[in-house]
């Protein structure tokens, strides 16, 4: 390892006084919200917070025993895993093409990543629409084609509705990263490797899939905090949870559970178990999956 | 000495002018009426503010009821709560509960000192936003029920006299057998289903939904719908999905959108739906009273109203409670009331306001109109004067969530019916637990 260069501030007071307006925003934004969360979480309020009540743990010892909750965990489970693996997945392979294509390149990658700027609503929405099963075009095109679909009913259907349009919705930035990753490996690599005699599947999966390992990681991390925290607009929109509870994932249920049922004490419960989830599971990625990663 | 005179004139009408500008108070009103209800609040608050110069109505849309009430508490937590919040009837419980949030409606109109007779209000109505004390804490603003509508030319199509409407639930299934058997797709769909086939189900077959009289009694009430007829009923409703007689449109009011569109010929739906109906609806349609089983003794009693009401928030200056006690007493006149009632078809509250209606002709002229009015004057029992549980709208959720289940054909209504009360009891509890004062 080479030695590590250190660059050295000659004022004392500069340096704070640069990041001051970052961990000004950060604080605010970030670290109050989830400090009032913690503390809401043992507390049982009404709901106009008139009558304040401390109750410890009980708030979370009552989401644990119910069933719903234990529930959602698997839900989310499921959920995310659909979203990050798809939505890596999809956005490789059109990483991919798009970097073997040469002929209107610009417009695929422009066409690719339009759905980011699509706010989560917006696009819960859109497919909302396009898969409602008494008007939407897609199940009329299933209907005719004789498939069944019916996500107001089906949990099965109310799923694939929403993590489509959650793949869809992070497709763009993947694609970004991924095409960025595909043009910093080195062409001669690659041309050595067909000169050798390799096929462009052998080509990929022993050069390009490794050097491209350190941008999978990241969005990895990325695809789980976004199937975890952003979709809930896409969710709200699209079935609200339903069919029964079937696609109500945790960071739905929060929302659910604070302010339309008004359960403060056990929303902010429910939010502090979730911080922790991501907390964890960011960690475990980071001490873990980063040691096969190769810089 | 001229010039001196108009310099001495022109200060005092400047400083007259500018405080009468100033003497207008604002009132913020907070509501949830979307389309053309809100344009029908707009009306409302622009009739108002042209009937006086003392006072300012603002109303302010917050979006869907839900929304609106979340509004009004985060608002209220900021200490910015507006002056006037329309609550739908499920958060009643909750508004009643904080006390020190709201300033009853009786009080306001008994500070005020302007008349005030909580008799004038039609019982059924007035008495689901009552205290037990017999003190009216919020005012009711736009009370529905549920009722039946149908399209007429779909009856005709196939082969059913568009007058005469199915009265009971045999009937009704019977109908829809015809109606899918000439190419309808959707027979029937209701809206609101915890609403129009629990609640407003058990009222009208003077069953209980929960105990203590339905709420009203205290907040150690549990839940008591899955009784047999209850069971009965979502058993039939199963049955006629399992046909295709009854399709199943969604929550909350999304199936709303499907009888005006022609997409589903019967529907059970608020009188509220009315507007929307007559301004979009390329058909012929009827109105009539919700079935019911007529082997059931007692029944139809009345149904159970919706809708929302505008309850008082506390914390704002004494004038402001002085210009909202004037408002409602506009807002309760017959007139506002009798036009109110004619152009929406929500419920008239005041009994003033009903044979003003009646007596202008109005019934004669729009039958099916006066629907929604007789079934919440007929006798009230303590089974059928309302709703009042705390974490409603958590119960209504679950109801919707386990009836869902029953729809996929996954759970048989008992077993759905009884896992409702289950959870929602549990909800009870918890408000019970919350609120103990």
């Amino acid at each position: 390892m080479a030695v590590e260069k250190r660059v050295v501030f000659r004022s004392a007071w500069l340096p704070w006084a640069l990041i001051a307006p970052q961990a000004l925003v950060i604080g605010v934004f970030f670290f109050w919200p989830a400090a009032q969360a913690i503390l809401q979480s043992v507390q049982q309020q009404d709901a106009f917070g008139i009558s304040t009540e401390w109750v410890g743990f009980a708030n979370f010892q009552r989401i644990f025993s119910d069933p719903s909750y234990i529930e959602s965990f698997k839900t989310t489970a499921i959920f995310s895993l659909l979203v990050a693996v798809g939505g890596i997945v999809l956005s490789l392979l059109l990483a991919v093409f798009a970097d073997r294509v040469v002929r209107g390149a610009l417009a695929y990658k422009t066409l690719l990543i339009w759905p980011y700027a699509v706010a989560p609503a917006v696009a819960g929405v859109l497919w909302l629409f396009m898969f409602a099963p008494s008007i939407g075009v897609v199940s009329y095109g299933l209907r005719q084609m004789g498939i069944s679909w019916n996500s107001l009913l089906n949990a099965n259907d109310a799923m694939t509705l929403i993590v489509l349009a959650a793949i869809w919705k992070q497709i763009s930035y993947n694609f970004l990263f991924f095409l960025a990753g595909l043009n910093s490996i080195p062409k001669s690599l690659i041309e050595a490797a067909a000169i050798d005699g390799a096929r462009p599947w052998r080509r990929f999966w022993t050069i390009v899939f490794p050097l491209l390992s350190p941008t999978t990681f990241f969005l990895l991390v990325i695809n789980i905090v976004y199937a975890f925290f952003d979709t809930f607009g896409i969710i709200d929109a699209a079935t609200e949870g339903g069919p029964g509870k079937d696609t109500a994932v945790l960071v739905y249920k929060v929302y659910y559970d604070g302010f339309k049922a008004l359960d403060l004490g056990g929303s902010a419960a429910q939010s502090v178990v979730l911080m922790a989830i991501v907390v964890t599971l960011t960690v475990i990625q980071f001490r873990f999956v980063e040691k096969k990663v190769n810089y | 000495m001229k010039s001196k005179f108009f310099v001495i004139t022109t200060t005092f009408a400047l400083a007259f002018g500018a405080g009468t500008a100033h003497a207008q108070t604002e009132i913020q009103w907070w509501h949830a009426m979307g389309g053309p209800l809100g344009e029908w609040v707009n009306d409302l608050a622009k009739g108002y503010n042209e009937s006086q110069k003392d006072y300012k109505v603002v109303p302010t849309f917050k979006g869907s009821y839900p929304e609106t009430l979340t509004a009004g508490i985060a608002a209220f937590r900021a200490g910015n709560a507006p002056d006037i919040l329309q609550v739908f009837e499920v958060g009643t419980a909750t508004m009643m509960a904080s006390k020190g949030a709201i300033v009853p409606v009786g009080k306001v109109m008994k500070d005020s000192g302007l008349p005030f007779d909580p008799t004038s209000y039609v019982s059924a109505v007035a008495g689901y936003y009552t205290a037990p004390n017999g003190q009216m804490l919020s005012m009711p603003f736009n009370s529905s029920t549920t009722i039946f509508y149908y399209n007429k030319d779909a009856f005709k199509a196939a082969g059913l006299d568009p007058s005469k409407p199915p009265a009971t639930w045999a009937e009704v299934a019977l109908a829809a057998a015809k109606l899918k058997a000439s190419g309808q797709a959707c027979p029937f769909t209701t809206s609101w289903i915890s609403w129009t086939q629990l609640e407003s189900f058990s009222a009208w077959h003077n069953v209980e939904f929960a105990t203590k009289g339905n709420g009203m009694g205290g907040t150690d009430a549990r839940l008591k719908f899955n009784g047999p007829l209850q069971v009965r009923h979502i058993q039939d409703l199963e049955n006629m999905a399992k046909q295709g007689l009854f399709v199943y449109k969604g929550r909350d009011n999304k199936a709303d959108a499907t009888f005006p569109s022609g997409e589903c010929a019967m529907i059970t739906a608020s009188a509220g739906l009315l507007g929307a109906v007559k301004k979009n609806a390329k058909f012929d349609f009827g109105i009539a009273p919700l079935p019911y089983y007529q082997d059931v003794p007692g029944a139809p009693q009345n149904t159970v109203i919706g809708g929302a009401s505008l309850w008082v928030m506390s914390g704002k200056p004494a004038d402001h409670y002085k210009g909202v006690a004037s408002f409602f007493n506009y807002l309760s006149s017959p007139d506002v009331q009798s036009a109110s009632h004619k152009r929406t078809g929500y419920l008239p509250i005041t009994t003033a306001a009903f044979k003003l209606t009646d007596s202008s002709g109005f019934y004669k002229q729009n039958p099916g109109a006066d629907v929604a009015v007789n079934q919440m004057i007929r006798k009230t029992t303590d089974k059928s004067r309302g709703i009042r549980l705390g974490n409603f709208l958590q119960i209504r959720t679950i109801i919707d969530e386990e009836l869902e289940q029953v729809w996929a054909g996954k759970a048989e209504a008992k077993a759905a019916l009884d896992k409702a009360v289950t959870r929602g009891n549990e909800q009870l509890e918890r408000f019970q637990a919350a609120n103990k004062s």
